[in-house]
């Protein structure tokens, strides 16, 4: 076996990781392109576990274990604040994202509108949608916008 | 060339190609699937360099798991069915700084390994893998699980806003 040909596909890869997280705006997209550079650094791992000999056998393929784990756990933690801002802002673009304090803008917007990229909610009615609410998680959407509202008063 | 290496060139070339439609599809829920492809040519390139518990790790996992919890987030989002054309930013930047990291660290392996041969090492089954990981690698595998949990206790506090709000605070429901 070539080893330099699985370190290529991986180099390739996470080069393809790096172009898609600078790229991308959505945030769901932005965790897979993540998701394809964290791949590259496993495929990194086993291909040296097999062509390199270690003092501690198969230290590279332990290693690709943990890396699986804590993208697991990434991945779990990385959606559920994406789940959040969505029920805050109706949006999941990173781009839309206010960074200094100001109010957020309406949360009543309706479902269908820009929920990739534009403003959230330019000029809806203020009414809580809650019955259009994604989680169902019983706190309404509108609830937790009032609540973002009180934050930054 | 020997058929590992074939095989690897194969299966580099499907991940490759399926790595490069999830980040230009103009499709959200296409892209979740073409990462489902990847990830699977992935395990087969584990599978390939002799890592057998890290491919069925990864197939569970990644595939199983990721997969599924990702287009769940591209449901509950409410993300377009159609194509979309505002997915992506100015490319040219993305893409020159990827290709630099790409070629930069292609440059850095084959430069390392240049052409040369290995001989397969005997297959990592989960019994010899286990043997490692519990003796060499204990303590970051019990620091692994301890962050998994915290990973999950963290998730479900984040995504319920009830747990830590304000009590002066009215709520509809």
């Amino acid at each position: 076996m070539h080893p330099a040909l699985p370190f290529t596909i991986a180099a390739l890869l996470f080069g393809i990781g790096v172009y898609g997280v600078l790229v991308r705006r959505n945030a769901v997209l932005l965790l897979m392109a993540v998701e394809l550079m964290l791949n590259a650094v496993n495929l990194i791992f086993v291909t040296a576990d097999a062509s390199i000999r270690a003092a501690v056998p198969r230290a590279g393929q332990s290693f690709a274990l943990f890396v699986i784990v804590l993208a697991a756990a990434e991945i779990g933690v990385g959606l559920a604040l994406i789940l959040q801002l969505y029920r805050l802002r109706r949006t999941v673009g990173v781009d839309d994202l206010p960074l200094a304090d100001e109010p957020p803008p309406d949360t009543g917007g309706g479902p269908g509108a820009g929920s990739i990229g534009g403003p959230a909610g330019s000029d809806g009615p203020d009414g809580p949608d809650g019955a259009d609410n994604p989680s169902g998680s019983g706190v309404s959407g509108g609830s937790a916008g009032s609540d973002e509202a009180e934050v930054a008063r | 060339m020997t058929v590992a290496d074939v095989l690897t060139a194969a299966l580099g070339a499907v991940a490759l190609g399926a790595g490069l439609l999830v980040v230009t599809t103009r499709h959200v829920v296409r892209a979740g699937l073409w990462l489902v492809v990847a990830l699977g040519a992935i395990a087969g390139l584990f599978l390939v360099l002799t890592a057998e518990l890290v491919a069925w790790v990864q197939v569970l996992v990644y595939v199983g798991a990721v997969v599924v919890l990702l287009l769940f987030a591209v449901m509950l989002t409410r993300a377009p069915i159609g194509a979309s054309a505002d997915l992506d930013r100015i490319r040219w930047p993305g893409a020159l700084v990827g290709a630099g990291a790409g070629a930069g660290l292609t440059a850095l392996l084959i430069d390392a390994f240049r052409w040369t041969r290995v001989e397969m090492p005997e297959p990592g089954t989960a019994e010899r893998l286990g043997e490692v990981l519990f003796r060499t690698w204990v303590l970051p595998f019990e620091l692994v699980s301890v962050l998994l949990l915290a990973a999950l206790v963290g998730a479900i506090v984040v995504s319920r806003p009830d747990i830590g709000a304000r009590p002066t605070k009215r709520r509809r429901d």
